[in-house]
């Protein structure tokens, strides 16, 4: 549906060759269609305008580098700017000050506030070591309490206990006191989801915050959002000053353009993704990656910090050498299967590739993860000696293997020969390491 | 409105002695005995609170009219101004009008079609003036919504089957809870099945919502395979008697293939019971969204074949022209929209209605 950004601009500038400067004219074409490619992602058109207003006027004049193509050099500008615009770094959680330390999520109904509210508490514990309590205070919504006391239960992080006769400000306060009676240190209160035109509905907001004094008041919104995230994050920041944003629905084909907007109106950090319906879903944001997606350029910096999580390096430099020596057994194979899945779904991994989702045979591969559980299975059903030894695998021992895996003679045959293709590979990648031919992965990527 | 209420009752008196022969029929075939539940005291104070809410004596149009308000304003009064002091309409004012109908969320395709319909007509000097345009657009945007839908005529089979499908969030649930109503309200007789075995106190959430409307829900427990349960709660519906079935499904990102084949897999097990089932399936789409709507469309359409759509919490400030870009890129028919929390501020799609009140 969407071409990818840069190949329309490349098409703009195609007659420009050779060229050493940036006229008017030229980069008025190239941010109509710049323009087009911000209003496909849902920026708002006001916020659209002025962003190119400025981007203009830096872009005119410049001097074309040697290294780029025009075009090249008006997505950095525009990219820049954009990184620009959503702030350089983001600022931590704020949860200094007084103990317990509170924090409310606000937003529209469906914008995801109960999960994230489950994620940020899993987020706190594992990640900061905090002994975080959750607050279900959406006494409208049938079930909601039952669903943040689920989700409490599923983190193993406590949960107050409301009724939904009970008042969502009295909620609040009893629980913020509950806490420091019991020592947890982080309150992460779900509100319920509401209008910003609701007057009656935000004045409750008003006298939660007024009751409890949170540290931090995310508001929780869709990054599907179209033009109106504008009049919803203003509200919401009028009524409330918010400190900050949490963007859900990150994972699926939005370009994300309600982020743009919503920090060009409230002035305020983005602070978290989410990125799936798992409850460790929630990512740290990136300006800069966001700003390659909003432009449909893919996410390649997540994709390597996501590795880095995942892969200790020590074990990396003793897969090295045993690469090079040729020595890659199906037990270190198992254990890059392991690895990869634990980075996340492969369809995630795939989403943050350049380019990847444009590409239309690709769309519609059928990402299949049970495959790698199937793998899995198969490997995990051989002795240690065949692991390490799979030519000694003969029939009887293939049909042992397919039975207690649960799979069929030929699913192991298949495996065994992509492990022999594999190790033939691998093989031919180290020699040409040794001859010092550097394989240039930036080249993979334009 | 007492009359009204005195049917409920009475309904609701005979509704009993089916619910307790339900329950025999259930332990007889070894279900789960919450399959179905109803509690008439719960079911009564719901129905007293319907009563408190009242009903508004307006005319369908002028209360969409009014929901519609916040939209109306953005586009007509920015309409109107725009000609303030303009004799002609020239490129300014075009640039103008196409930021109006996108920050209506019409979306580039639609809205450039709108423009170059415009512009071709102002060239020919078929509009001169802000009245004509007005027209002109009212007349182009009812085309692009104005889809011939077979009527949603629920006696063509029984039971009739309803699956509900959709991104994360965009009120499935409580949509069904006010179809559920809507139907239960005409003297029909509704089963609720909770599909959505995924989503914490999904299965709650359609309980609590079957007792306040006084219809019956099947569901297993959380977990459980979305196709069995599917398929157990149309059976049920089949050998009862039941008139509609609603079949809730977990929210789902439109482009997560696993999770599309689950509900291939669901609408394939249901057409063993019935064969014409699903009778239809309704996208959900959520007002507020931008122009991702297309691309959940596309793909939900190309997984199972929407019947209808649904857009919801059109109250809001958002615009919802998606609605217009999405009808008019997919010729998918527009069954319903929800323009409030109440339960009966789900209404059947009339496009002149909705065009009438944008302008």
């Amino acid at each position: 549906m969407f071409e990818n950004l840069s190949d329309k601009l490349a098409s703009v500038f195609k007659k420009l060759k050779g060229k050493g400067h940036l006229t008017e004219d030229d980069i008025n074409k190239a941010l109509k269609e710049v323009k087009l490619a911000l209003l496909e992602a849902d920026v708002n058109y006001k916020v659209v305008k002025d962003f190119l207003n400025r981007v203009k006027e830096k872009a005119v004049g410049q001097e074309v580098l040697k290294s780029l193509t025009p075009a090249q050099q008006v997505i950095k500008i525009v990219r820049d700017e954009l990184v620009n615009l959503m702030g350089g770094t983001t600022p931590e959680l704020n949860l200094k000050g007084k103990v317990p330390a509170v924090l409310m999520l606000v937003g529209l109904q469906g914008s995801g506030k109960t999960t994230t509210c489950a994620k940020l508490a899993k987020f706190l514990k594992s990640k900061r070591g905090r002994h975080p309590f959750l607050v279900p205070a959406d006494v409208y919504r049938p079930a909601a309490i039952e669903q943040l006391q689920k989700l409490g239960e599923q983190i193993k992080v406590p949960v107050y206990h409301s009724s939904p006769e009970d008042n969502p400000v009295e909620i609040c306060f009893q629980a913020v006191n509950e806490a420091r009676q019991k020592g947890y240190d982080a309150v992460i209160l779900d509100t319920a989801g509401r209008l910003h035109i609701d007057e009656k509905m935000m004045e409750e907001l008003k006298q939660i915050k007024a009751r409890v004094y949170p540290q931090e008041i995310l508001l929780v919104a869709d990054a599907m959002t179209g033009q109106d995230a504008v009049n919803v994050a203003k509200n919401f920041n009028k009524a409330l000053d918010i400190t900050g944003i949490i963007l859900t629905k990150m994972e699926g084909d939005a370009r994300g353009g309600a982020a743009l907007s919503i920090k060009a109106v409230t002035q305020k950090p983005i602070k978290f993704i989410g990125v799936g319906e798992k409850l460790d879903a929630l990512d740290v944001f990136h300006p800069d990656r966001i700003a390659s997606r909003i432009l449909g350029m893919g996410d390649v910096l997540s994709l390597i910090e996501k590795a880095q999580e995942t892969i200790d390096i020590e074990k990396a430099k003793e897969l090295e050498k045993k690469l090079r020596k040729n020595e890659f057994t199906l037990e270190d194979f198992r254990e890059q299967l392991r690895r990869i899945r634990k980075m996340g779904s492969l369809e995630q991994i795939l989403s943050m590739i350049p380019g990847f989702g444009q590409l239309k045979e690709l769309k519609n591969m059928n990402v299949d993860e049970k495959q790698l559980v199937r793998i899995e299975a198969i490997i995990n059903s051989m002795t240690k000696q065949e692991r390490l030894r799979p030519e000694i695998i003969n029939g009887s021992r293939r049909r042992r293997i397919a039975k207690g895996s649960g799979t069929t003679v030929q699913e192991v045959n298949r495996l065994l020969k992509e492990y022999a293709q594999m190790k033939k590979m691998i093989k031919r990648f180290t020699k040409m390491g040794k001859k010092g031919k550097r394989i240039n992965l930036a080249s993979l990527f334009h | 409105m007492f009359k009204w209420f005195k049917r409920k009752k009475e309904k609701r008196e005979a509704e009993g002695q089916e619910i307790i022969k339900k329950n025999e029929a259930m332990k007889s075939e070894e279900k789960q005995p919450e399959g179905i539940k109803m509690e008439p005291d719960q079911a009564e104070k719901a129905g007293e609170r319907e009563q408190k809410e009242g009903k508004s004596g307006f005319g369908f149009i002028n209360r969409l009219k009014q929901r519609l308000s916040k939209t109306r304003q953005a586009l007509t009064s920015r309409i109107d101004g725009l000609f303030l002091g303009k004799k002609q309409i020239d490129e300014e004012v075009l640039e103008e009008l196409e930021e109006i109908l996108i920050m209506a969320d019409l979306g580039v395709k639609a809205t450039q079609e709108l423009i170059q319909t415009i512009t071709k007509k102002v060239s020919h000097k078929e509009i001169n003036n802000v009245e004509e345009l007005k027209k002109v657009l009212k007349e182009e945007i009812f085309k692009m919504i104005s889809i011939n839908r077979p009527d949603f005529d629920i006696e063509r089979q029984r039971p009739f089957v309803v699956m509900m499908v959709g991104v994360n969030g965009v009120g499935k649930t409580t949509t069904i809870a006010k179809l559920a109503k809507y139907y239960y309200d005409q003297g029909k007789k509704v089963l609720l099945v909770a599909a959505d075995t995924f989503r914490a106190a999904a299965i709650e959430q359609l309980q609590a919502w079957a007792q306040r409307v006084g219809v019956d829900i099947y569901s297993q427990q959380s977990g459980a395979d979305p196709a069995a349960v599917a398929f157990d709660g149309v059976q049920l519906a089949k050998n009862k008697g039941y008139d509609i079935v609603f079949i809730d499904t977990a929210g789902r990102l439109h482009t997560k293939i696993n999770l599309m084949e689950e509900l291939k897999k669901i609408k394939r097990v249901i057409q063993k019971i019935v064969p014409a089932a699903p009778h239809e399936i309704f996208l959900v789409l959520d007002a507020t969204t931008g122009q991702n709507a297309t691309s959940q469309t596309k793909l939900f359409n190309e997984a199972l074949g929407i019947t209808g759509i649904i857009m919801t919490k059109l109250d809001g400030t958002a615009k919802g022209g998606i609605l217009v870009s999405v009808a008019h890129e997919f010729r998918i028919p527009i069954h319903f929209i929800g323009i409030g929390e109440k339960m009966d501020d789900l209404k059947p799609f009339d496009p002149e209605a909705f065009v009438e009140a944008l302008f």
